[in-house]
């Protein structure tokens, strides 16, 4: 096996770490780089979308899974799809918008593989009826460190379905996995734009709607304060059986690598938010969007992390369960603002119920994401934003995290002990690893 | 970057009424061009050894197109059975009403040192490269000389063009393979059936993943176009990327009192 030496981080670029690595175009290859695998671990690597250190295996091993995207059969009548890992959810959309399908659970990026939305159980922000991907998944095939290739189905090793949804990609290499894809309501949406002035009308906002609006979601200027802390603009989208055919959209534009890392500070975020917020009406707004549009608002503004300059940026989401909700946002909103680190990307949504995997992200309650430039004093923060989020008995987002620590971690997942135990059986050498295994101690207390 | 693309259905395409059998299937080229040509209306026939792998492919050429694609098992080896094999898909082609045309994809290219220090693996080597390719080249030609058109375009090299330090034995196969095509380009003009060489610069493959010393790497989905165009077209030597003509010449022209002292 060939094994390439490069340096290569997260989406946030906090850790950029040499790794070799391999990249397989068929089955037997993954057998063959896993067999040359020793302590050192190898990492699975799809979209390298996640924020942190899920994709980094720092002076280890990495296989990027970009050739195993082939699509291996689609049953119109049922819209099960199965395909290898590294089919990239653009290209899902590319192949199956036209023939009237859509993947019913889509993540933010389109450049996210589908092997990376289970990794991390995706969410979209249709969450409350949709769920997360792995509620869509019928069954898996993975290829363990030991190079057996098994099925996993809520039915046939479901323990390992389980760990394997959400499962950072340790529990194995997906070799097929079959998704159902639903039919396709309209060829594209109506967004509605509304803003809200505070953080309590913009959470009544997202509740009136989250029942009835297709996809809903909101925006929010983390800047704000005092009487305004909150505000933001809620966007819903819904099927537009009527729209005509859409204009094609616009060509991609690619983020030079010369940004200075304060290029986002302060100033320059306060000017972007208040502009954002002021560019829709108080009445609101209405628009006609494609699907591509709406789900991957920044997939034309190519590598857009690069704005945060060399240093990167760290990305926090939880989700707090709603009894307590509106207090933790506010308390973790006014953090943010206080905090020097300018949150320019601020988002919330509503999520639906608990994800399949063990350590699936999702349950019912309020998912806000924040982005903090990488600067000094941001590591205290995201540990204040840690402690908020346990005090409020939320959880953080693994595929975003970069910093959480091991006792919040612990106490976050409850299932975590199924988790380990499914690892211990099929990767008992700990040959899938990566540098949040080890910060997060996943592999510790195994029996 | 993606091999695949973005092929999609298509309701005819100047390929339709084709057979493109592809060999040496596995490769990201030859999948590529798989699905390329599917998406240019015509059916394919992926041959290779591993079976299975090819099986995948078959199944993303179809869904991704719509179109008919196969899996059938083909060993370069030329001491397997080669005229069976043509026999095979001339038979093929012959059911599916569709003029054969044939992709040859497959190589090994092992690193000079080892080769220099084991001389099986230099034989295996050439036994691929060159004697293969000529083995099931002679056995399909016939049939495309019987249809009276059709293609054949061969995944060459620009490591053929002149012997180098570095790829010396690679080379001189792929050159010998060069002029055995030369030669049954000559041949099969006489028949209205075409061939193609493409010479291709560093391509992005898993042969070349990790390899020191490349430069302007190419996809292998942009090189599996320019095969399909130039086939297209008729067209008798293409490079891929096409600047590795005017880099060529210039290797070529450089003396060899000099040449062989160039760590190249």
């Amino acid at each position: 096996m060939n094994w390439k030496p490069a340096t290569l981080g997260g989406w946030g670029r906090t850790s950029m770490v040499p790794m070799r690595t391999c990249r397989p175009e068929r089955l037997g290859e993954i057998q063959r780089a896993l067999g040359e695998v020793g302590p050192e671990g190898l990492v699975v690597r799809g979209g390298a979308r996640s924020y942190g250190d899920l994709a980094v295996n720092g002076g280890g091993r990495a296989l990027l899974t970009e050739r195993l995207n082939r699509l291996l059969s689609f049953d119109s009548n049922t819209g099960i799809l199965v395909s290898e890992p590294g089919v990239t959810f653009f290209d899902l959309m590319q192949v199956f918008l036209p023939r009237g399908f859509i993947v019913p659970v889509s993540p933010g990026t389109g450049f996210a593989t589908l092997g990376g939305a289970v990794a991390a159980d995706v969410h979209g922000k249709n969450h409350d009826w949709a769920g997360s991907f792995g509620d869509h998944l019928l069954w898996l095939d993975l290829m363990l460190a030991s190079g057996e290739v098994v099925r996993a189905s809520p039915e046939e090793r479901p323990e390992l379905f389980a760990a394997t949804i959400g499962g950072l990609g340790l529990t194995g290499v997906v070799t097929a996995l079959a998704v159902r894809l639903m039919r396709l309501p309209s060829p594209a949406l109506t967004v509605r734009r509304q803003p809200a002035r505070d953080l309590d009308t913009l959470l009544a906002e997202l509740e009136s709607r989250r029942d009835r609006a297709t996809f809903s979601v909101a925006w929010v200027d983390a800047l704000a304060r005092g009487g305004s802390l909150g505000r933001g603009i809620v966007e819903t989208a819904d099927p537009a059986p009527e729209a005509g055919p859409l204009a094609p959209s616009r060509s991609a534009w690619t983020v030079p690598d010369l940004f200075p890392s304060a290029t986002l500070n302060r100033a320059s975020v306060w000017a972007f938010n208040r502009w954002y917020y002021r560019r829709v009406p108080t009445a609101g707004q209405v628009r006609t969007m494609s699907f591509e549009q709406f789900l991957y608002p920044l997939d034309r503004l190519l590598h857009w992390n690069r704005i945060y300059g060399r240093r990167g940026f760290f990305q926090f989401q939880c989700v707090l369960p709603e009894e307590d909700g509106a207090n933790g946002l506010r308390e973790i909103l006014e953090m943010a603002a206080k905090a020097h680190g300018a949150s320019f990307l601020s988002v919330l949504k509503t999520l639906g119920k608990e994800g399949r995997g063990h350590l699936s992200f999702a349950r019912r309650g309020y998912t806000l994401a924040l982005d903090f430039p990488r600067r000094g004093g941001t590591d205290v923060l995201l540990a204040m934003l840690e402690r908020a989020t346990l005090d409020h008995g939320g959880r953080v987002y693994l595929a975003k995290d970069a910093r959480l620590s091991r006792v919040g971690f612990a106490a976050m997942y409850p299932k975590l002990d199924r988790f380990r135990a499914v690892l211990a059986e099929v990767d008992p050498e700990g040959r899938l690893s990566s540098d949040l295994a080890r910060r997060l101690g996943l592999r510790e207390e195994a029996i | 970057m993606s091999v695949a693309g973005s092929a999609s259905i298509s309701a005819a395409g100047p390929w339709e009424g084709h057979l493109w059998l592809v060999l040496g299937g596995s490769s990201s080229v030859a999948r590529s061009f798989a699905l390329a040509a599917a998406a240019g209306g015509a059916e394919v026939l992926l041959a290779g050894r591993d079976r299975l792998d090819l099986e995948r492919t078959a199944a993303d050429v179809r869904v991704r197109t719509g179109r008919r694609a196969e899996a059938i098992y083909f060993d370069a080896d030329p001491y397997t059975d080669h005229a069976a094999f043509a026999d095979a898909c001339r038979i093929k082609a012959g059911a599916a009403g569709a003029t054969l045309d044939v992709l040859l994809a497959f190589g090994v290219m092992p690193e000079q040192a080892a080769m220099d220090r084991d001389f099986a693996l230099a034989q295996s080597a050439i036994m691929v490269n060159y004697t293969g390719a000529v083995s099931i080249l002679a056995r399909l030609v016939p049939v495309l000389e019987a249809q009276g058109r059709g293609r054949v375009v061969v995944l060459n090299s620009v490591a053929g063009d002149r012997g180098r330090l570095k790829n010396y034995l690679y080379g001189s196969a792929k050159a010998g393979l060069n002029t055995y095509l030369q030669g049954l380009r000559a041949r099969l003009v006489r028949s209205g059936v075409g061939v193609t060489t493409v010479k291709a610069g560093f391509l992005d493959t898993a042969m070349t993943w990790g390899l020191p010393g490349l430069f302007l790497v190419a996809s292998p989905a942009a090189c599996a176009q320019a095969c399909l165009a130039a086939a297209a077209k008729g067209r008798d030597v293409v490079y891929f990327p096409r600047f590795w003509r005017w880099i060529m010449a210039i290797i070529k022209v450089i003396p060899e009192r000099r040449f062989k002292r160039m760590n190249i």
